[in-house]
């Protein structure tokens, strides 16, 4: 599977998808006006990834802020990485946020809440 | 008394301007807005916590404002572009104060109104229920807000949305809002 890396900008998010390696890496911040262009390429590759996933899959989300735009688009991800969780696959997500960060955590927490897939809360220190 | 805009600027002024911006609501303008509030020394001398959360909050209104937005009246005392809005960030006192205005079609006015009331009705504990639920369970429009936009901003500012529509013609209101981050 082809390897996509996005670099960030002041509105989207660093991406990395790597099938080889089963990393799903998004930092930054995701605040697009069209969130759903943006993300669209994203589910696709996932999309792909899920007839072939690798054994195991880690998911690094730290994210510094993102708009409601994103928010769904972001479940959108959690959903596909649902479906390969399903089939039997091993995929873990980690969501990262800075300890004083309620807002992050709370996100976390409804995520966590949606999707049926082990996720780990990560505090960082400042 | 008719509605006078001059008015309406001196009292959302009120405090350290930040931020204020009147005219074309544009993708770019919002890249322009950010960064620049990003670079207010007032910011960056806040706890990381109030900062994220004005950079936060002031993208969703501004977004909020680029996805609703329409010309303004041909008599309004303003430039006529498309997509035009208003925003202004000030530091008044011990509290962050985002206001918006923007001229609306009379009747829209139940519509903005009935939302606001909603969401200002609920609880934190509900505001937080009905966020997940709307984010689980609705099909998104092509804005991509899905209605989540204002109850995530009284979500995370944990304040009563502040609102007021001010008379100006037959055919417009101007629709004022008002977040307090604290």
């Amino acid at each position: 599977m082809e390897t996509i890396i996005r670099e960030g900008t002041p509105k989207t998010p660093y991406v990395r998808l790597d099938g080889e390696n089963g990393l799903v890496e998004i930092k930054g911040r995701s605040i697009p006006e069209n969130s759903v262009e943006f993300y669209k390429p994203i589910i696709d590759w996932l999309e792909k990834f899920g007839d072939e996933p690798a054994e195991e899959t880690g998911v690094n989300i730290q994210l510094e802020y993102f708009n409601t735009s994103s928010s769904k688009c972001i479940l959108d991800i959690f959903k596909r990485l649902e479906l390969i969780h399903k089939k039997g696959n091993r995929v873990e997500i980690n969501w990262y946020y800075e300890e004083d960060d309620e807002d992050m955590f709370e996100a976390g927490e409804d995520y966590q809440s949606i999707i049926n897939i082990p996720f780990k809360m990560i505090e960082m220190e400042e | 008394m008719g509605f006078e805009l001059k008015n309406w600027y001196t009292e959302k002024k009120q405090g350290e301007v930040v931020l204020e911006y009147n005219g074309s609501i544009t993708s770019e303008l919002i890249s322009e807005a950010l960064d620049s509030i990003e670079n207010s020394l007032n910011l960056k001398n806040e706890k990381n916590r109030v900062r994220k959360k004005v950079y936060n909050v002031f993208v969703e209104c501004l977004q909020n404002l680029y996805h609703h937005v329409d010309y303004p009246p041909l008599t309004a005392p303003v430039e006529q572009e498309s997509n035009f809005g208003i925003i202004i960030l000030s530091k008044d006192g011990t509290f962050y104060r985002i206001s918006t205005g923007n001229f609306v079609k009379k009747e829209k006015l139940n519509y903005i109104k009935d939302r606001i009331d909603q969401v200002n009705s609920l609880s934190d504990e509900e505001v937080r229920m009905l966020y997940r639920d709307i984010l689980s369970n609705e099909e998104f429009s092509d804005k991509g807000g899905g209605g989540l936009g204002m109850l995530d901003i009284v979500r995370k500012t944990g304040n009563k949305l502040e609102y007021y529509f001010y008379e100006f013609d037959d055919e417009y209101i101007f629709f004022s809002l008002d977040v307090y981050i604290s």
